[in-house]
């Protein structure tokens, strides 16, 4: 089913939660809502789902309007932060009602085989009551996914488990994504999360839809700081920066040999220099800048340590693969390709993204 | 400070049989004084259990909890000197900061001029010397939380600090900031502090030692490093890292090994005993190599991500899948194709009924 929201937008009171976008996610395919909490994204899903009506603008269903159809009347499937079960039937009934309900064959076999692939097929036979909040959960998001809506709208639905149980549970969605042809539309706040669910995003802030996209595009190539801010974990490097003979300079900092596109005069009057956690090492390369400080504190994750550090330019965050250990107050230098810097312009807009050499996209 | 030793096990039913009727499995373990250390694992494993026998708010079924081998098994939170940290902050309202971090100082009657002393200090670490005399009702729930933990670090005589998922509460963007601050804290105070997370970031970065546990057991007892590149159990390279450590079937028969039912040279020196084993490699740790290596195995690729930062390939030899972290510059492999892949290396561990077999 092809969405299209047209010109929406959304006003409670004086307040305005929705600024006007358009958005026509792409059809069978998942489309990742990315923002920060109050970026707009549960009150975007509540439109596409029926439960709201925008201020402005149509919500239009493959080209039919549908703005103020209430949700009843739509077949759409949407999992809250707060999931719901009907407390008096056991989890397999739980899970069996919408196949129920459209009287469909081999129901047992589909519920065991969705409950295996979100791990509560021990659980079938108890009560939502009995189970923890995580396991609660997982009963309401097998029972949308039974339901096999065209539209499916999950709302940060793993949100509050164990994450080793979040990164296996979003593989299982991940391919039940791919093997459906619902169009799904997914609530996050993390970047991370986005980039593993693959398919498009759209990043919102403060209201506003920024950018839509396929997600490794939008990672790759944010149009605005804002974008590059939402959608950078850890969050991007950013460093002032200034036009000079060979590129730019940094505040502060040492110059960087970059060649800038051609662009009106006022768009290169001052620069931010991004640059991603990734982008940054402690040993050196051939044609690198270096930045040298100290060290403030290395958070270590196990697969990667993101080693914050003080230097001229400001606080830089470095995110190098596997365990690394740094004493607090440490000197180090950090390393970095020019060729690896985002640049964005006085207003904010991309000027220049780093080149990928494998050319992905 | 004290040097606290366990040797208990705990079950909340009476006349516990199997494995599955303890919460804590039979243990001995010893923390050091003045050292960090987290309790990691998920949720059911036994961590807060553990840290509940350690404040004095439970009482082991079997065995004994000794401070400084002092046997306080049955001794108060009070009487054990004990200051806690909970997911939640625990502070009055009506009372300023300053007679918030001053409270456990003023309960214990010690003198005004040390309390003020102290309250300044631990003030002047939490970056909140600035709202001394504001009242704690307006502040932001990270600021109150802030207060929590100054209240437990305040008094310098507690035998320990004990944390329980203290930075639950807190803004993403300023974990980091107290994550700084608390290592900061015990690097200056020396204090003995516990701390229990199921958040492998908050665990590795804070703590010198991590014991990771699983159902009721603590399976390792290490730093982030060791628990990193040595997994001295399988649960410990599934659950560190993300994704965790892949593991291949494989099989030692007369000093060659098998894995995936094709042949893998072991490493030069490396015996192995007879029998079944488990091929632990992370993905991380795994390469793209030329056909035919004898320390690689062809596998299919099914799942090719960008994740950004790194190519992250799903690829399946036999009926087992392997995730690989591939370099984000190279050539991004394309789903079907055939590759192989080093699995066998210095990062790799072998394991016996889930344990490693030292090298």
């Amino acid at each position: 089913m092809q969405l299209s929201l047209d010109q929406i937008s959304k006003k409670v009171g004086a307040e305005q939660w929705l600024y006007d976008m358009s958005l026509a996610p792409r059809s069978g395919e998942v489309t990742v809502l990315l923002g920060a909490t109050q970026a707009g994204k549960t009150s975007l899903m509540r439109i596409m789902a029926g439960l709201d009506v925008p201020t402005q603008g149509k919500v239009l269903v493959n080209q039919a309007d549908v703005t103020g159809m209430p949700v009843r009347e739509r077949n759409v499937a949407m999992v809250y932060q707060q999931f719901i079960n009907y407390p008096s039937l056991r989890v397999a009934d739980n899970i069996a009602s919408p196949l129920k309900l459209r009287g469909e064959k081999d129901i047992e076999r589909k519920v065991r085989g969705l409950a295996e692939r979100l791990h509560i097929d021990m659980f079938l036979d108890r009560y939502p009551a009995e189970l923890s909040g995580g396991q609660q959960q997982r009963v309401a998001l097998a029972r949308a996914l039974a339901k096999g809506a065209p539209l499916m709208l999950l709302d940060e639905p793993l949100v509050n488990l164990d994450y080793k149980l979040r990164e296996e549970l979003r593989e299982e969605l991940t391919q039940l994504f791919a093997a459906g042809d619902s169009t799904v539309i997914y609530a996050t706040t993390e970047p991370g999360e986005a980039l593993l669910l693959g398919g498009y995003t759209a990043v919102m802030d403060g209201g506003e839809l920024l950018q839509y996209g396929p997600t490794a595009e939008v990672f790759h190539a944010p149009q605005s700081l804002r974008v590059a801010r939402a959608f950078s974990d850890p969050p991007m490097n950013l460093v002032p920066a200034l036009p000079a003979a060979q590129g730019l300079q940094l505040a502060g900092g040492p110059a960087l040999a970059l060649k800038l596109p051609e662009a009106p005069a006022q768009r290169l009057a001052s620069f931010t220099a991004g640059v991603r956690g990734s982008a940054l090492r402690v040993t050196a390369r051939e044609g690198d800048v270096a930045l040298p400080g100290k060290v403030e504190l290395a958070e270590i994750s196990g697969s990667d340590t993101f080693v914050h550090v003080a230097t001229a330019v400001g606080e830089l965050v470095a995110q190098l693969t596997g365990v690394h250990y740094f004493d607090l107050g440490a000197p180090v230098t950090l390393y970095l390709d020019p060729a690896q810097v985002y640049v964005f312009d006085a207003e904010g807009a991309l000027l220049l993204a780093p080149r990928r050499s494998h050319g992905a996209y | 400070m004290a040097r606290i030793d366990l040797d208990l096990a705990h079950a909340y039913r009476p006349n516990p049989r199997e494995d599955s009727d303890y919460a804590l499995l039979p243990l001995t373990m010893s923390f050091r004084d003045g050292g960090a250390y987290a309790l990691l694992g998920p949720s059911g494993c036994g961590k807060t259990t553990m840290l509940n026998i350690m404040s004095g708010l439970l009482v082991p079924s079997q065995g004994s909890v000794k401070f400084d081998g002092v046997d306080v098994t049955r001794a108060t939170p009070q009487q054990r000197n004990i200051a806690q940290v909970f997911q939640f902050p625990v502070i009055y309202d009506t009372m300023t900061v300053a007679e918030n971090l001053a409270f456990p100082l003023r309960n214990r009657k010690v003198p005004e001029e040390q309390i003020k002393k102290r309250v300044g200090e631990i003030a002047e670490m939490l970056d909140m010397s600035g709202q001394l005399n504001q009242r704690a009702a307006g502040l932001a729930a990270d600021a109150k939380q802030k207060i929590s933990l100054g209240r437990g670090l305040v008094r310098p005589d507690v035998s320990a600090v004990l944390f329980d998922e203290p930075l639950t509460v807190i803004d993403p963007h300023l974990k980091w900031q107290l994550r700084r601050k608390l290592k900061q804290i015990h690097h200056e105070l020396k204090l003995t502090l516990i701390y229990v997370t199921h958040d492998q970031v908050e665990a590795l970065t804070f703590a010198e030692e991590v014991v990771v546990m699983t159902r009721g057991r603590a399976v390792q007892t290490g730093s982030a490093d060791a628990l990193f590149e040595r997994p001295r159990h399988t649960f410990v390279g599934h659950f560190i890292g993300s994704p965790g450590m892949n593991f291949l079937p494989a099989t030692v028969s007369g000093g060659a090994l098998r894995v995936a039912d094709r042949p893998l040279a072991l490493p030069p020196g490396r015996a192995m005993p007879d029998g079944e084993l488990k091929l632990g490699v992370r993905p991380e740790y795994v390469v793209k190599t030329a056909p035919g290596d004898p320390a690689a195995l062809p596998f299919t690729v099914t799942l090719v991500q960008d994740i950004g930062t790194h190519w992250m390939l799903t690829a399946r030899i036999g009926e087992h899948t392997l995730k690989a972290r591939l370099n984000p510059a190279s050539r991004a492999p394309q789903v079907g194709e055939e590759i192989w892949l080093q699995v066998m290396g210095t990062h790799t561990c072998l394991y016996l009924n889930d344990e490693l077999v030292e090298a």
